[in-house]
């Protein structure tokens, strides 16, 4: 069955028919050929497909696109502005938190969320007490920890996220 | 995949009557299980009502003291609530302890609890499963089963609830509101959730279309909580053992107290031996110990989950020790 959606992604109006069963994660690569996402477990266990949805990270291989009907989708790939790349893109950079680059889209996407959630002063399971939450080591793998990366560039990403949330 | 309709529910009273009529009906809410079954084929629905427009994302103080927490609430919104954080901490903890950061921006309070098990064999759509398919046989029992039930399991399923907020939610004695189709009733979280038997269907006492509209919480029940998950990595993994504890101490004596674990049933797992051993006294390692034991006599492992025995026992003896201040003594082995 067929719905008529449209998805605001990286600031553009995309109107797409799709199949009630697409995923918004599918949906934005087979369909809108948006392809910063990607499709690593399709199981919400990786992270390789977080994207920001309404401002918020969610990892969009478990959401189905006609469910966010009327949604502000930003991928990694909108997060650059004028200036250029968003900071933490090029904290990213300059701390060498990749190497295959696969996972690095929805690393960069969870990590924006990550930095607008502490700003917002929300907990994780390792802070201590009711005190505003500092980027620590401990809180960034705790913050980070649904998003994996098979090279093991964590310690570059931890000193990115870091960098840029200091 | 199965072909489904989609449909986004404007009022929650349509919503029942659509699903409680309609076998192959589903409601649909931040989807991060449901998502999962439907690629799995795990769950074939026809048709998904989409619940997430109900504006039930409302966290209330009642008159009584308690908190009214809309089923819609996201779980990260729930865990960072300022109320909650002050008021009912074990949520918060116990919230935070699970899945992931993207997980609990989509994940809302009634998905919470009405997530279905983690067995290996239930996801598998390939293997027999007594709970997705009735009478097909249960391989966990014979097969892997490290994360399976040592409680209260039956010889047709030996699978384990995986929510960390229903166990905190059991601890804190909060109730579910659910609408049916004849109307609302309301269902205390101890009672929501249902022992295997010989219907592993059947998560919970709820009936097809009955909807959880929101979550009310008694009048914070005072003295000090904790909620403690052990797991096989540090973070983003389900309890193998998991103990949400409230104690409250008046003149050196456990005044009250709620011990729940997770991770060893079919269900969060009321404690109600160990509370009966503690109520009334006044701690001591020994006691402690002796009130786990009482717990666990009737634990019945598996070839791959014994370690979960003595890995409960440690982990409620060592969350009543930081809560009733009970300092660690050496365990006597003679």
């Amino acid at each position: 069955m067929e719905a008529d959606i449209t998805l605001r992604v990286d600031g553009e109006d995309r109107k797409v028919t799709v199949d009630t069963r697409t995923t918004l994660l599918d949906a934005l690569r087979d369909r809108l050929g948006v392809t910063a996402p990607k499709k690593g477990c399709d199981h919400g266990q990786c992270g390789s497909c977080t994207v920001l949805v309404d401002g918020r990270r969610v990892v969009s291989c478990l959401s189905l696109a006609v469910a966010r009907d009327g949604a502000e989708v930003t991928t990694a790939a909108g997060l650059a502005d004028a200036d250029g790349p968003h900071p933490v893109q090029r904290a990213f950079v300059a701390n060498d938190a990749l190497q295959c680059g696969f996972c690095t889209p929805g690393q960069v996407c969870s990590a924006v969320g990550v930095l607008a959630e502490v700003k917002a002063g929300w907990p994780s399971a390792v802070t201590e007490g009711d005190a505003a939450p500092e980027l620590t080591d401990a809180e960034v793998r705790e913050r980070m920890s649904g998003n994996l990366c098979r090279c093991g560039a964590y310690p570059g990403i931890v000193a990115a996220i870091r960098e840029v949330g200091a | 995949m199965k072909p489904f309709a989609y449909r986004r529910a404007t009022d929650a009273r349509s919503a029942v009557a659509t699903v409680a009529t309609d076998p192959d009906a589903a409601f649909l809410a931040g989807g991060t299980n449901l998502v999962d079954h439907l690629k799995l084929g795990v769950a074939s629905p026809s048709l998904l009502v989409d619940v997430s427009d109900l504006a039930a994302d409302l966290v209330e103080h009642l008159p009584d003291g308690g908190l009214r927490i809309g089923a819609g609430t996201r779980n990260s919104d729930l865990a960072a609530h300022p109320v909650v954080r002050a008021h009912y901490p074990l949520l918060s903890e116990a919230l935070l302890s699970g899945a992931s950061g993207q997980l609990r921006n989509a994940a809302t309070t009634a998905g919470n609890l009405l997530q279905r098990t983690r067995c290996g064999y239930f996801r598998d759509a390939t293997a027999p499963c007594n709970k997705r398919e009735p009478g097909s046989g249960c391989p966990a029992v014979e097969g892997h089963n490290r994360h399976h039930a040592i409680l209260g399991a039956s010889p047709d399923c030996v699978a384990t609830h995986p929510s960390d907020l229903a166990a905190a939610m059991v601890a804190l004695d909060a109730t579910a509101v659910v609408l049916g189709p004849d109307g609302e009733r309301r269902v205390p979280i101890g009672g929501l959730y249902r022992l295997p038997g010989d219907d592993p269907t059947r998560d919970t006492v709820l009936a097809h279309g009955e909807l959880i509209t929101a979550v009310e919480l008694p009048a914070p029940f005072g003295g000090r909580a904790r909620y403690r998950k052990v797991r096989d990595r540090a973070s983003f993994a389900f309890a193998l053992v998991s103990v949400a504890a409230a104690v409250r101490m008046h003149d050196g004596v456990v005044e009250d107290l709620r011990l729940v674990f997770g991770g060893l049933a079919h269900r969060p797992w009321r404690a109600a031996h160990a509370e009966d051993a503690l109520r009334g006294s006044a701690p001591t390692e020994v006691a402690l110990r002796a009130a786990a034991d009482a717990e666990l006599l009737d634990a019945r492992t598996l070839s791959g989950n014994g370690f979960k025995v003595p890995l409960a026992r440690n982990t409620l003896v060592s969350v009543l020790r930081e809560l009733t201040d009970v300092a660690a003594e050496p365990e006597d082995d003679a």
